[in-house]
């Protein structure tokens, strides 16, 4: 069976691939709310922030950019609930086909979808006026970090939308995800941060990945909020994963 | 007992949810190459047994070969002989009615998707809407696209739950003639349905399933049989189906009155 696993996970992707290219608008959807987070805070707020100089929007994309996976992978939570419900699901389950497959082919999906919602929003700000030093290298670490916060989202979202009982339940998770940067550093410096709240905002995932990718942007050596937000990242990646694998095998007998 | 071994053979299948127990001692047999319809009732649990003989659920008790292997303990070589095609159209509304098929031929692992897929349209009258989305499909198309996908890699066995509920009397008509063409090349079909005129139309053998278990399974003629022939003066009206089924089903009915010996034995 294994040796098909491949073979059935990129027919499946196929499938779902398609889905997006025929709704493109769940593609824009996903990447105007981070846009309008972005005008709103860059033209209306961002006068008030002081963030020590330099240009805030090019301080405030990283956290805009989490917002926008954030925000995407409700989508895959939302696309794969519909799957259950409909009859296709079991259509694909009474056949021979690599049962992970069908987790799987969700998975790449919300990766694609995801990296081209990333992409608009990096063009809107770069109009904005965002600009990066950063070379090569670096800009290949903050596609790694994105990549790797994409894929943590997304299995947190299949284990939603697995769990879900209505359509409005699959994307519910996504609303602590998209609010959580802005108890962070991706908008304001902590350290004007009252102390519980700053001591949140400094030790939650959000302020390592936002310090991380703006650290690689700016041209800057990284330090040790690298490791803390792989660390992050890897660890929940891997519960959310045995979360969801373990909730569809008990859902799927 | 014939020497070829059935196509399905179900032997004392029970299944509860939790306090509901839905099968209470199930046995049926289906012959190679034979349509067979399982008539019940909403509720009867029809559904609950197709998804246990196409492996979606597993058994509380009771054996269950398909094509001469276990459900239970070789449920992927079971899913490689049979196809179902459930309740409600499983077909991908998004895709073209060719995508559909071409998904399925790649999940099949077949050579050369497209031409199966451009086999299948054709016989099924599909050619022209093969290029449409099914989301625009009508619902006798969409049923029809549905049994083209479960004849993908020529499954022996093929389970069709309910595959006329909710379609027009025309779209009926056109299932009807595709199930007939299937058992024609010599498929098995096993399917369930409501309608009890959909049973005497297309089905071998009938079996009635009631409050968990076969009351009764044989031919039309078979079943009958089953009710004394009215004696009326000046018309004899031989039974329909539907008194027949109406009479055995109904409450303080005689058990155990079947047309066979299969499935009327108490198990407790």
């Amino acid at each position: 069976m294994t040796s098909h696993a491949l073979s059935d996970t990129s027919a499946l992707t196929g499938r779902s691939l398609r889905h997006i290219a025929r709704s493109p608008d769940t593609i824009i959807t996903t990447a105007v709310m981070p846009i309008a987070f972005m005008l709103l805070f860059v033209y209306v707020f961002g006068g008030a922030i002081d963030t020590g100089g330099g240009s805030y929007v090019n301080y405030l994309l990283p956290g805009i950019l989490l917002i926008t996976i954030a925000s995407g992978v409700a989508y895959t939570s939302y696309r794969l609930f519909l799957d259950l419900q409909g009859g296709i699901v079991e259509r694909f389950r009474s056949m021979p086909i690599a049962r992970s497959s069908a987790l799987w082919a969700h998975v790449l999906t919300s990766v694609v979808a995801n990296l081209i919602s990333l992409a608009v929003v990096v063009a809107v700000a770069l109009v904005m006026g965002f600009r990066s030093p950063a070379g090569p290298l670096e800009w290949l670490g903050v596609v790694g970090i994105l990549l790797l916060v994409t894929l943590t989202l997304t299995w947190i979202a299949v284990f939603a939308g697995l769990s879900a009982k209505s359509v409005d339940g699959a994307s519910a998770f996504s609303y602590p995800l998209i609010f959580l940067p802005f108890i962070s550093s991706a908008f304001v410096p902590t350290a004007t941060m009252p102390g519980p709240v700053r001591w949140f905002a400094e030790n939650q995932p959000v302020t390592s990945i936002v310090n991380s990718i703006r650290a690689l942007l700016e041209g800057q050596p990284v330090g040790g909020d690298l490791w803390v937000a792989l660390a992050w990242c890897v660890g929940v990646l891997v519960l959310a994963y045995v979360l969801a694998v373990v909730k569809y095998r008990r859902r799927t007998g | 007992m014939s020497t070829v071994a059935p196509a399905i053979s179900v032997r004392g299948l029970r299944k509860s949810f939790k306090d509901l127990e839905v099968l209470r001692g199930v046995d049926l047999e289906v012959a190679r190459g034979s349509i067979v319809a399982l008539l019940g009732s909403n509720g009867a649990g029809k559904t609950t047994a197709v998804r246990i003989l196409s492996t979606l659920l597993t058994p509380d008790a009771g054996t269950v070969t398909v094509h001469g292997l276990d459900v239970v303990a070789d449920p992927a070589a079971v899913r490689r002989s049979i196809s179902l095609t459930g309740q409600f159209a499983a077909v991908d509304e998004v895709l073209t009615g060719r995508e559909n098929l071409v998904l399925v031929a790649r999940l099949r692992h077949l050579p050369d998707p497209g031409a199966v897929a451009d086999r299948l349209l054709a016989r099924f009258s599909l050619t022209d809407a093969g290029g449409r989305r099914a989301a625009t499909y009508s619902g006798g198309m969409r049923r029809r696209l549905d049994i083209a996908m479960s004849l993908i890699g020529d499954p022996p066995v093929i389970f069709l739950d309910e595959p006329t509920t909710g379609l027009d009397p025309q779209a009926r008509i056109e299932v009807w003639d595709a199930v007939r063409e299937l058992a024609a090349g010599g498929t098995t079909v096993l399917l369930t349905t409501q309608y009890l005129d959909e049973a005497e139309q297309l089905a071998d053998r009938i079996a009635i399933l009631h409050e968990g278990r076969i009351i009764a399974d044989g031919t039309l003629a078979e079943l009958k049989r089953l009710l004394p022939a009215p004696k009326v003066e000046y018309v004899e009206k031989q039974p329909t189906l539907e008194e027949i089924f109406l009479a055995i089903t109904g409450p303080g009915a005689p058990r155990g009155v079947g047309a066979t010996t299969t499935g009327t034995e108490d198990p407790s």
